[in-house]
């Protein structure tokens, strides 16, 4: 079987508030799954929840033997306008830190990590800027060094929250080409609030607003979306069909749960 | 000058200086690189809250002075946590409860206080033997700490959800290293007391953040900041008659205005070149 994760049943409440609900996914070695949803949808709840940084209320996530080595296996890249771009610290060290786990609190990087490094830092073109510190690096430079973070220890499923928010569309393009290039080698799970872009690229779109619809193919209509409950204005790239989504008016109050 | 050195008292001052450089070097840049600045302060002021009841109970004020600074860095934490309030109202009670604290049990204390001042605003010729021992097990414990765990340390001060997601050992890191703090912030006290200690902690910090941008680098250049501006503090508060703890302060503000013009007028050269 090519499982990687499995889903059932997912929920997570914060005190009262349901943030996301009975989600359903099997993530499988050469998926590209995008998934989209609006603001406080719950997509970036679901990506805590898969990395074990969030306890599920009810549900379970199962992990497949493939991922026998869960904080190396998996490659995380966070949203890079939460750090503290003044950190003093120099994008060799964020890189070399994805190598970093458990039970290695002296000295966390093994004797292969400066080969990894060398590696990652050659395939993301950033050898120019590695001893530079984070906070004289742009948007895409940053995002690079973060995906090198995700990338060094050689992960089976990449996953990204919002990789195309403070970057131009330039760069967004080269990052997904980069992905679709990733992704021969790794499974991708990628949130984004932008359905236009990411359609074009991954294999299967997800609609998440508390509830999670999936959709095994990039091609998307509005009808669908409305029917998802997941008001995502469409603006196509690429093969999509050329249509835009306006606003709607359906309630998506969290009392209809 | 040399014949200052005959005097077992200046000899102290120098040791005090130089064990308080290198704990403020090291914590003040953690501190400073994770944004705690203001919890230090609160530990601080905190802190005298014990310096009164020892006072009161008549045992050794930086004893007291340990003990209130760790209990108000946990405190703080754990308003935060638990008491669901926001950091900077638990810091601010934390604060102003230990200077009420301390205030309440020196006047209940009775005689005068004599060295309520030099609390205040330190007395670094002042320190004692004990003072000393115990500036200097902070101070190794800290280098030591820093030394064996730094990348750890690093990983876990950027990105603290990575480090979960990672499995690293965030809590016991997150609670040995505020306890560490304290303890620095509590040996440093006897320099430039309780009101002046958090500079101590942040403008070697600040001028070394002028001219480098790498964790280590600013570590080791505050260490050399800041022993350089004790000393000559001690040395100028000892001709001009001047409180010491004071005049090392103003001596660390020169310092960062020094590196701040030098860095301005580098850029500008750079420019015109």
């Amino acid at each position: 079987m090519n499982e990687l994760i499995e889903i059932r049943d997912l929920t997570v409440r914060y005190g009262e508030y349901t943030a996301i609900k009975d989600v359903n996914l099997t993530i499988s070695q050469s998926d590209f799954i995008g998934v989209i949803g609006p603001n406080g949808g719950g997509k970036t709840t679901l990506l805590k929840a898969l990395l074990g940084l969030l306890k599920p209320s009810s549900g379970k996530i199962t992990f497949s033997k493939k991922l026998k080595n869960k904080q190396s296996d998996i490659g995380y890249l966070p949203q890079i306008n939460k750090f503290d771009h003044r950190f003093p610290i120099t994008v060799k060290e964020v890189i070399l830190s994805g190598m970093a786990g458990k039970n290695r609190w002296m000295n966390p990087y093994g004797k292969n990590d400066n080969e990894k490094l060398e590696k990652i830092i050659n395939e993301l073109h950033i050898e120019h800027i590695v001893k530079k510190p984070i906070g004289e690096l742009s948007g895409g430079q940053m995002q690079r060094v973060f995906l090198g973070r995700a990338l060094i220890s050689e992960p089976k499923l990449l996953v990204l929250d919002e990789p195309d928010t403070y970057v131009d569309n330039q760069f967004e393009h080269e990052l997904y080409e980069m992905l679709v290039e990733l992704n021969k080698r790794m499974a991708i799970l990628l949130v984004s609030h932008d359905v236009g872009t990411i359609s074009s690229y991954v294999k299967g779109i997800a609609c998440i607003n508390t509830v999670f619809n999936y959709h095994p193919s990039n091609i998307i209509s509005p009808e669908q979306l409305k029917a998802y409950n997941c008001p995502i204005q469409i603006i196509t790239h690429g093969e999509v069909p050329h249509t835009v989504l306006g606003k709607h008016n359906h309630q998506h109050s969290h009392n209809d749960i | 000058m040399i014949e200052l050195l005959q005097y077992d008292f200046f000899t102290n001052a120098l040791l005090a200086a130089l064990l308080a450089s290198i704990s403020c070097g090291i914590i003040g840049s953690y501190i400073v690189a994770r944004r705690m600045v203001f919890i230090g302060g609160g530990i601080t002021h905190a802190s005298f809250g014990g310096i009164g009841i020892a006072y009161f109970l008549g045992i050794n004020p930086m004893f007291g002075a340990a003990v209130f600074a760790v209990l108000s860095a946990m405190g703080i934490n754990w308003f935060t946590n638990r008491g669901n309030l926001r950091q900077d109202s638990s810091i601010a009670i934390w604060w102003s409860l230990g200077m009420a604290v301390g205030i309440i049990f020196i006047a209940l204390t009775p005689g005068y206080a004599p060295n309520l001042m030099s609390f205040l605003f330190g007395s670094i010729l002042t320190v004692s033997g004990t003072d000393l021992l115990f500036m200097g097990v902070i101070s190794t414990i800290t280098a030591l700490a820093f030394l064996l765990f730094f990348k750890t340390i690093m990983i876990i001060s950027f990105d603290e959800e990575f480090a979960k997601a990672r499995n690293m050992p965030v809590k016991t890191f997150d609670y040995l290293l505020i306890i560490l703090s304290a303890l620095a912030i509590v040996a440093s006290i006897r320099v430039s007391g309780v009101i002046l200690v958090l500079s101590l902690l942040t403008l070697p910090q600040a001028t070394a953040n002028i001219f480098t941008r790498k964790f280590q680098y600013i570590s080791i250049a505050s260490i050399i900041i800041g022993f350089v501006a004790m000393l000559s503090g001690l040395i100028t508060s000892y001709y001009t008659n001047l409180p010491s703890g004071a005049t090392i302060i103003l001596i660390l503000t020169l310092f960062f205005a020094l590196g701040k013009i030098i860095a301005s007028l580098h850029s500008l050269f750079k420019n015109k070149s």
